[in-house]
C-alpha cells in the first residue's frame, strides 16, 4: 500500500510543480492547492499506514492508526486552506490591477531589479 | 576605577545629543559635547608622570572570554600620547565648531553624534591591547569618517568622497583583520602585548611575510600612503573641523600608530624596513609635488598632509634600522617621527582652521581668487603664517627642530648596510630634501597666495572681516603650540616623546630616561643638515617666485592616466560587471526562482539519499493493498490529469475539487475521521471561494509557451516527483527512532482526561502550535480583506531616480 501512496504521491507533486512553473496565474494556483494535497498524504504515509482503528481510545481497539501524523496533517489542511484563499485574492487583486495573469509579464522594471 | 570604560564615555554622551539639540535651543549643542574631550584629556593627563618613569596601566573589560577577545586598554607612553592627542586637538576642534557650525542651519545633532562615535573609536584603537577589538574600532572610525565626510549629504561631492574612503579604508581595514589572524595562529594569542614578547619566533614563519603586507595594507590605506591616498583629498568634503580632526590630526594617523605599535614584531624583517621607508618616503615626494598643482586651499592641505604622513612613515621604518644595528646615528629616526607627529598635529591643524576660517569669512576657498587678505584679518594671517613657516622647516617653528632630525635620519640611512642599502641609500636622502623644496614652496603658496599681493576686488562672494574671537580661540592656542614647542623641545620630548619612543623600541630602552637624546636648534656649521635646509630655502624660495612659469606643466598629465581615473574605473567596472552577472541569473521571473528552487531540492536530496545510503525499501512494512485503495487512487490520478489537461477553468476547478474529495476519501480508508471531516468541509468551502474568485479572472491560456519550456518545466517536475517518491518510501522504511506516538497512546487518558488521541495532541499537548494556526488564519483573513478592501491612490512617476 505504501508503494502505490508513494507513487501517488510522486504524481501530484509532478503535477503541482509543473502548475507552479507554468506562465498562468491560475494554474500556479491549482498547483499550490495540489501540492498541498501532496504534502498530506506525504505525511500520512510516512508515519505508516497500518493501524485497523482510529486514533481514538476505545475497550476493544489496541491497533490504532498513528495520530501524530493525523494531529499535523489537521493543523497543515486548515492552513493550507487560509494560503489558498490568501492566494486567490492576490490573484484577483493582481489582474485588476494589471490587466494580466501572464507571470512572464510580472516582474520588476530594469531600475528596480 | 576601571579606565576601559572611559574609552565608551564619548559613545555614552552621544546618546544625550540628539535630545540636548532639540530641547535646548538656545544653547549650542557644542558646549555640552565640549565637555566630553576635555575631561579625557584632563584624566589621560595625570597618567603622564608614570608613563615618563616607564610605567604602564591596564585595564581589562571582558567580552568574548571564549574567544580571547576583550576590551583591555592599555595605556603606555605611545598608546597615552595618542589618546592626548585625540582628546587635545578635539576639545579644541569641538570649540572651533562651535562657531564655525550654525546652531539654526546645520543638523548639529547628527554632527556631534558622529563626532563622539568617532572619538571613542579613536580611543579604542590607539589604547586596544586586543587586536581583534583593535579591528573593530578601527573599522568604526572608518564608518565614522565616512558618515562625517557625507554630512552635507544632499551634495554629491560630499557622497562620491564619503564613499570612496569607506571603500579603501575598509578595504585596508578587512586586509589587517587578515594579519591580525595569522599574528594569532603564529603567536596563539590576540594580546599585542604577548606577540611582541614572542615576536622573534615569529621571523621565518610561513605566515610572517604575509602577515606583514596585509597589516601594511591597512596602515596605508589609512594613513593614505601612495597610491591608496587618493581618497584623502576627496574626504575634504566633510565640514572644516572634521578635516582638521580627522584628516590631518588624529585618524589618518591611526596608520602610523598601526605601524609603531608592530614595530617591535615587524622591525626585524627586511620587507618591513623596506616597504615602510620606501613607500613614506614616495608618499612625501609625491603629496608634496601635487600639493603645489592644487587651487582649492584644502586641497592644498590634504596633499600636504599625504605628504607629511609620508615623512612620518619614512622615519618609522628608519627607526626599525635600529633592530638590526647598534649604530648610534639611526636612534634619531624614531624619536624624529614622533616629534614631527605632534608637530604635524599642532601645525597642520591650526592651517586647516585657518582655511575654514578664509571659507567662512570670505565664502570662497579657491586661492586664484584670494588675496591682500592680510591687512583686513591680522590674527588668522599670523596663525597661518607661524603654521606654513612650521610646514616649511623655518626657525622659530617646532616644524624646523623635527625636520632637521628627519633630515638627519635620511642622511644616517647611506651607513646602513644590511638589504642592499649601501647601493640604494643615497636616493634617500636625494627624495627627502628635493620632497622638503616642494614643502616649501607649497607652504608659502598657502599662505601668501591667500594673505599677500593685491586683493581681487569683486572676486569674493561676500565682503571679507577677521573671523569672530571665538572662531580664533583654538587656531591661537595652536600656534603658540607651534612656536612654544620651539623652546621647550626637550621638556616635551621628557614628558610625551621619550616614553613612546621606548614603548616602541623595547630591544633598545628598557625605560623612557635611558633614551640619551637631546634636541638642539643649532649643531654648528658643520652639521649636514643646516646646509640642506639652507639649500631648501634658497631653491625653494627660486621655485615660488618663479611659481607662475612652471605650475603649468601640472597640466599636462592626462586626467585619464592618474590613480583617480583608476578607481573610478575600478568602481564602475566592478558595478557593471556585478550587475551583468547577477542579470544572468536574476532574471526577475518568478518560474526562474521555482526552477532554482526545485531543481536544488532534488538534486541535494537525491544526492544525499544514495552517497549516505540513506535509500532503503522494507517491503515487509509495507499495509496490504485494498480495492478500495485501488479505485481511490484511480480516482485521484485521473482527476489531477483532469487538472493538468483542462481547457476551461471551470474543468480545473472541479478536478481540483475531485482530488480533494479523493484525498478525503483516502483519510476515511486510512481511518482518520477527523481528517476527512476537515478535508471535507475545507475542499467545499475551497471549490465555492475557486469559483467565487475565477469570475474575476482570465480563461486558461498558456501564455505563449513553447515546447521548450514545457519540457523544461516538465524535467524538473518529474524530477521532484521522483525525490519526494524516494524520500516517502526511505522516511517510511526506516525509523532511526521510536514514534512519540506511543507516548500519546499511553497518556492521553490519565493525563489529558481525552479519548480522542488526535483531538487532544491538538487542543492539548500542543495547544501553542494550534493558537499559532488560529493566529496565521486570522493573518490571512486580515489579508484578504485589506486587498479586497483597500484601493491605494494612484501615483504616476512616484519613481524618486526619475
Amino acid at each position: 500500500m505504501e508503494l502505490l501512496m508513494a507513487i501517488l504521491i510522486g504524481v501530484l507533486f509532478t503535477a503541482a510543480v509543473y502548475l507552479i512553473l507554468s506562465r498562468s496565474l491560475l494554474k500556479v494556483i491549482l498547483g499550490t492547492g495540489l501540492l498541498s494535497h501532496g504534502a498530506h498524504l506525504l505525511i500520512l504515509t510516512m508515519g505508516g499506514l497500518g493501524g485497523s482503528a482510529p486514533p481514538v481510545l476505545d475497550k476493544e481497539a489496541t491497533n490504532f492508526a498513528d495520530p501524530l501524523p493525523q494531529a499535523l496533517i489537521l493543523t497543515a489542511i486548515v492552513i493550507s486552506f487560509g494560503v489558498t484563499a490568501f492566494m486567490l485574492v492576490l490573484a484577483y487583486r493582481t489582474y485588476g490591477e494589471h490587466k494580466t495573469d501572464n507571470m512572464n509579464l510580472m516582474r520588476g522594471n530594469d531600475e528596480h531589479d | 576605577m576601571e579606565f576601559v570604560l572611559l574609552i565608551f564615555l564619548p559613545i555614552v554622551a552621544a546618546l544625550f545629543i540628539p535630545f540636548l539639540f532639540k530641547r535646548m535651543k538656545r544653547i549650542h549643542t557644542g558646549w555640552f559635547v565640549l565637555a566630553v574631550p576635555l575631561v579625557l584629556f584632563l584624566y589621560y593627563a595625570t597618567y603622564i608622570p608614570s608613563t615618563m618613569d616607564g610605567g604602564h596601566a591596564i585595564s581589562e573589560l571582558q567580552w568574548i572570554p571564549s574567544l580571547g577577545i576583550s576590551f583591555v586598554s592599555y595605556i603606555d607612553g605611545l598608546s597615552l600620547l595618542f589618546s592626548l592627542l585625540i582628546t587635545g586637538i578635539g576639545s579644541l576642534v569641538v570649540l572651533y565648531s562651535i562657531f564655525y557650525l550654525d546652531k539654526n542651519k546645520e543638523k548639529l545633532g547628527n554632527f556631534y553624534v558622529y563626532l563622539l562615535l568617532f572619538m571613542s573609536a579613536m580611543l579604542g584603537v590607539v589604547q586596544s591591547d586586543n587586536v581583534i577589538s583593535l579591528y573593530l574600532f578601527w573599522e568604526l572610525t572608518s564608518i565614522s569618517s565616512f558618515l562625517l565626510i557625507g554630512y552635507w549629504y544632499t551634495r554629491d561631492r560630499s557622497r562620491f568622497g564619503a564613499l570612496k574612503s569607506m571603500m579603501i579604508t575598509v578595504f585596508g581595514g578587512l586586509m589587517m583583520l587578515g594579519g591580525f589572524v595569522l599574528l594569532g595562529i603564529m603567536g596563539d594569542t590576540y594580546s599585542i602585548r604577548e606577540l611582541i614578547a614572542s615576536a622573534p619566533d615569529f621571523v621565518g614563519h610561513d605566515y610572517f611575510t604575509l602577515a606583514l603586507v596585509l597589516l601594511l595594507l591597512g596602515a596605508f590605506t589609512k594613513s593614505a600612503q601612495f597610491p591608496f591616498y587618493i581618497w584623502l583629498p576627496d574626504a575634504m568634503e566633510a565640514p572644516t573641523p572634521v578635516s582638521a580632526y580627522l584628516h590631518s590630526a588624529t585618524m589618518v594617523k591611526a596608520g602610523l600608530y598601526l605601524v609603531a605599535r608592530f614595530t617591535p614584531i615587524f622591525a626585524f624583517s627586511e620587507v618591513w624596513v623596506w616597504l615602510v621607508t620606501g613607500i613614506g618616503l614616495l608618499t612625501l615626494f609625491w603629496g608634496s609635488l601635487f600639493a603645489v598643482k592644487q587651487t582649492d586651499l584644502k586641497a592644498i592641505l590634504a596633499f600636504s598632509t599625504v605628504s607629511q604622513l609620508g615623512l612620518i612613515m619614512s622615519l618609522l621604518g628608519a627607526g626599525a634600522i635600529t633592530f638590526h644595528s647598534d649604530d648610534a646615528v639611526f636612534k634619531f629616526a624614531m624619536f624624529a617621527a614622533i616629534f614631527h607627529l605632534i608637530n604635524h598635529a599642532t601645525f597642520k591643524g591650526s592651517l586647516f582652521m585657518i582655511a575654514g576660517i578664509v571659507d567662512h569669512e570670505t565664502g570662497t576657498r579657491d586661492i586664484r581668487k584670494l588675496g591682500g587678505l592680510m591687512s583686513i584679518m591680522p590674527v588668522s594671517f599670523s596663525v597661518a603664517f607661524i603654521g606654513s613657516m612650521s610646514m616649511a622647516g623655518l626657525p622659530p617653528f617646532n616644524g624646523f627642530l623635527s625636520k632637521e632630525m628627519f633630515l638627519q635620519s635620511m642622511v644616517a640611512i647611506r651607513q646602513f648596510e644590511l638589504f642592499q642599502f649601501d647601493t640604494w641609500g643615497i636616493l634617500f636622502p636625494v627624495i627627502a630634501w628635493i620632497a622638503s623644496v616642494f614643502t616649501f614652496v607649497y607652504s608659502f603658496y598657502f599662505v601668501f597666495r591667500t594673505f599677500a599681493g593685491k586683493r581681487k576686488e569683486g572676486q569674493l562672494p561676500q565682503e571679507p572681516h577677521e573671523a569672530p574671537v571665538g572662531m580664533l580661540v583654538s587656531p591661537i592656542i595652536l600656534g603658540v603650540l607651534v612656536v612654544g614647542i620651539f623652546f621647550i623641545p626637550n621638556l616635551v620630548a621628557k614628558w610625551l616623546i621619550k616614553p613612546a619612543v621606548a614603548a616602541i623600541q623595547p630591544n633598545l630602552y628598557s625605560q623612557p630616561g635611558d633614551i640619551d637624546i637631546h634636541v638642539a636648534a643649532w649643531h654648528g656649521f658643520k652639521s649636514v643638515e643646516l646646509w640642506l635646509t639652507v639649500g631648501v630655502i634658497i631653491v625653494g624660495a627660486l621655485l615660488f617666485i618663479s611659481l607662475s612659469k612652471w605650475q603649468k606643466v601640472y597640466g599636462l598629465q592626462p586626467a585619464k592616466f592618474s590613480l583617480n581615473a583608476l578607481y573610478d574605473g575600478m568602481m564602475s567596472f566592478s558595478e557593471k560587471g556585478m550587475n551583468r552577472i547577477s542579470r544572468f541569473y536574476m532574471t526577475g521571473l518568478i518560474r526562474t526562482y521555482m526552477i532554482y528552487i526545485f531543481a536544488f531540492i532534488s538534486v541535494a536530496v537525491l544526492v544525499i539519499l544514495f552517497t549516505q545510503d540513506a535509500f532503503v525499501v522494507d517491503m515487509d512494512s509495507f499495509a496490504h493493498i485494498g480495492v478500495y485503495s485501488v479505485i481511490n487512487a484511480v480516482i485521484l490520478l485521473l482527476a489531477v490529469c483532469f487538472v493538468l489537461l483542462s481547457k476551461t477553468r471551470l474543468a480545473a476547478i472541479i478536478a481540483l475539487g475531485a482530488v480533494g474529495y479523493s484525498v478525503a476519501l483516502f483519510f476515511v480508508i486510512f481511518k482518520a475521521p477527523d481528517l476527512a471531516l476537515t478535508q471535507l468541509v475545507i475542499e467545499t468551502v475551497s471549490v465555492a471561494l475557486f469559483l467565487l474568485a475565477f469570475k474575476h479572472l482570465p480563461a486558461l491560456k498558456d501564455h505563449g509557451e513553447t515546447v521548450k519550456t514545457k519540457m523544461t518545466n516538465g524535467i524538473v517536475a518529474i524530477g521532484v516527483g521522483i525525490t519526494v517518491t524516494l524520500v516517502a518510501l526511505s522516511a517510511h522504511s526506516q525509523k532511526l527512532i521510536p514514534s512519540i506516538a506511543q507516548y500519546y497512546k499511553d497518556t492521553v487518558k490519565t493525563e489529558a482526561g481525552g479519548g480522542n488521541i488526535v483531538n487532544v495532541i491538538l487542543v492539548d499537548y500542543r495547544g501553542f502550535d494550534t493558537l499559532f494556526e488560529i493566529a496565521v488564519l486570522s493573518i490571512a483573513g486580515i489579508g484578504v480583506l485589506g486587498m479586497i478592501k483597500l484601493r491605494l491612490g494612484r501615483k504616476e512617476n512616484s519613481d524618486e531616480n526619475k
